[in-house]
């Protein structure tokens, strides 16, 4: 098989055949090229996703009230429920399995902010030290809201760079003081959020306790947001049953009631997401297969076209001693050799195109193409073999025709 | 050394069979320069393609130097080929992407013999055709009759004991075919059988026997122009 002959008569063969060799090689390299593009493309399209979901913990419950719309114990429907500091320390006190935990108040309406001369509307955010982990805040500066803040109702604030660039100018926002609907603030923190939704930047964030306290929001909260830890879908979905079944007994509401309050698990969401993925990944592949059944189809083609050509050449070689399984190994080694040098050089082409171009292409659900190497090298030898086995099946008929029938072939 | 009792053969096409050899019996001693002669159609062809194991035949008995030749493997065939039958074709048939030094050597290369002896032989063999200065050319870039010596080199190298040449002349001018005839002369005074199958009675004429087919029989045969000899 690694006979130092036959492969100088393989390399004489190709190099004055150059044509035919292109050929073949072109319909591998092509399929491996645009396998490569295609697996790192969504590869990259994965990546971006990804990421937009890193900037939010992926494995938390937000929790927030809504209006019973089925009778209960002899109650009517259509009752507001109203969340209270009392339903989120009952929920933190008696559900297993939360990580991090965070009730929010909100304050609606036009909240003007203002530092000297310059002022804003913004959003508040009335939380506990926690919800930075929750939201996953990148804090650039200072401190984020601390339990002494809330213990002490403490009138400090942690502000996005979006509100200190409007309000600060320039000036640094460490340790100013803020008014906020008239109280002052005194800022602690910087942070910022890769999140895309402007709305997560557009806000400063208040210790719940002073909040319900300056503002007169009594012990009202709006949102209970906790994070479930590693804790698996079924594990999460469990968890988020029981927070619901202490708050209908709380509130005494229908537990099935779809209305009552409102539960976004987002790790269920992101297992969407993963599921979603996963669909896009198998059409990159069921793409991915065809274009390597494409390239099958054309080695096959021109292997055929090969042998055809070759006919009349296998019957001078038969007339001359060659035996069957010589004509047939020498076709066949030329066509693994071009196929496995043509597959390596679209492997390493279509590399090259995904670290030059793909790395310079950064947007939102775009990021970092990258291949899995292994993978291309088994499509890299899945169409070595297919183009072999296509050189074989017409090889084995034209080294088995009698050498009169080939040499006859003009 | 060619030994043929009763041979038939004939070709189905659809639902049509031709019968083109009707029992030919025909013994060839070692050393012989024979000719076979006959119209189209008569199948002089077919007879030298058996004789060089290149087709099978129905009936009849086959036997090349004492071996019988039947239903061999194709393997076999090869070997068999190889070793005691060299070619010549009308059409030169040497492959086109070889040059004149390469299609010389190729039988060489399934003897397993090395590339850079094979090539030295196959030198030798084209300075014996005059040919020494054209081993790097490659066959379209050559005459008919330089093509038709190279070929015969391709067909000696291997020391056959049998030359099978099918129209060797066919396509070539007179001058140029009467040096080929005595090239194939040169060879066949060596020892080595030679058979050629021609159309041309000038040709057929350098050769020491004559045989003449018609509608796939023995019509005559004739011995160096005197009468005819029956088997």
């Amino acid at each position: 098989m690694f006979d130092r002959d036959k492969w100088q008569e393989i390399f004489s063969t190709i190099k004055k055949n150059k044509l035919r060799t292109f050929l073949t090689g072109f319909s591998v390299a092509w399929g491996i090229f645009m396998l490569i593009i295609l697996l790192g493309s969504g590869k990259g399209l994965q990546n971006g996703v990804s990421k937009e979901f890193a900037s939010s913990a992926t494995n938390t419950i937000w929790v927030w009230s809504g209006q019973t719309s089925l009778p209960y114990k002899g109650m009517k429907p259509g009752r507001n429920i109203q969340l209270e500091n009392k339903d989120y320390e009952e929920v933190k006190a008696s559900v297993r399995g939360i990580d991090k935990s965070s009730s929010r108040y909100n304050i609606w309406g036009n909240n003007t902010l203002s530092y000297k001369k310059q002022n804003g509307s913004f959003n508040i955010r009335n939380v506990y030290p926690d919800y930075a982990d929750i939201e996953k805040l990148i804090i650039v500066k200072g401190r984020f809201i601390n339990q002494p803040d809330i213990e002490h109702f403490r009138k400090t604030t942690t502000i996005s760079t979006q509100v200190e660039e409007a309000l600060f100018k320039g000036e640094d926002p460490m340790g100013k003081y803020i008014n906020v609907n008239g109280v002052p603030f005194k800022v602690v923190g910087l942070f910022t959020d890769d999140d895309s939704r402007d709305e997560n930047m557009r806000t400063i964030y208040l210790p719940i306790s002073t909040a319900q306290r300056v503002f007169s929001g009594d012990n009202r909260i709006n949102t209970i947001a906790i994070t479930v830890g590693d804790a698996s879908v079924t594990e999460s979905k469990e968890i988020e049953k029981e927070v619901r079944a202490r708050l209908a007994t709380l509130h005494k509401f229908d537990p099935s009631d779809p209305r009552a309050i409102f539960i976004w698990n987002s790790l269920e969401e992101f297992q969407k997401f993963m599921r979603l993925f996963a669909s896009i990944q198998m059409f990159i592949w069921v793409i991915g297969f065809g274009t390597i059944i494409a390239g099958i189809v054309g080695v096959s083609n021109i292997m055929m076209i090969v042998v055809k050509d070759r006919t009349k050449e296998i019957g001078i070689r038969k007339a001359m001693g060659a035996t069957p399984f010589s004509i047939v190994s020498l076709i066949l080694q030329e066509a693994v050799l071009i196929t496995s040098f043509a597959g390596y050089i679209g492997l390493v082409l279509g590399v090259v195109v995904l670290e030059t171009v793909g790395s310079n292409i950064e947007s939102q659900f775009f990021s970092q193409p990258s291949v899995d190497l292994r993978i291309a090298l088994y499509a890299l030898l899945l169409l070595v073999l297919s183009g072999a086995l296509a050189g074989f099946i017409p090889a084995r008929k034209a080294a088995a025709i009698k050498p009169i029938e080939a040499l006859r072939d003009e | 050394m060619i030994q043929l009792t009763n041979i038939h053969k004939s070709y189905t096409t659809g639902n049509n069979s031709l019968h083109v050899l009707k029992g030919i019996t025909l013994k060839i001693e070692q050393g012989e320069f024979v000719s076979i002669m006959g119209s189209s159609g008569s199948g002089k062809s077919t007879l030298l393609n058996i004789l060089g194991i290149l087709d099978s035949y129905d009936e009849g008995e086959y036997f090349l130097d004492n071996a019988y030749i039947r239903n061999q493997t194709e393997t076999k065939a090869a070997a068999l080929r190889n070793r005691y039958i060299g070619f010549v074709f009308q059409s030169f048939n040497l492959i086109s992407f070889k040059n004149a030094m390469e299609n010389v050597a190729l039988p060489l290369y399934y003897q397993d013999v090395p590339r850079k002896k094979r090539n030295r032989i196959a030198m030798e063999y084209l300075e014996r055709m005059g040919l020494q200065e054209w081993a790097e050319y490659m066959p379209n870039e050559l005459s008919g009759g330089q093509k038709q010596r190279i070929a015969i080199a391709r067909a000696i190298i291997s020391k056959p004991r049998v030359i099978l040449a099918d129209e060797p002349t066919g396509a070539l001018d007179t001058a140029t075919s009467y040096e080929v005839m005595q090239l194939i002369k040169e060879i066949n005074a060596e020892g080595i059988t030679v058979i050629l199958v021609t159309h041309e009675n000038d040709i057929a004429h350098m050769t020491k026997r004559i045989i003449r087919l018609r509608d796939g029989q023995i019509e005559s045969e004739v011995l160096n122009g005197k009468p005819p000899i029956i088997n």
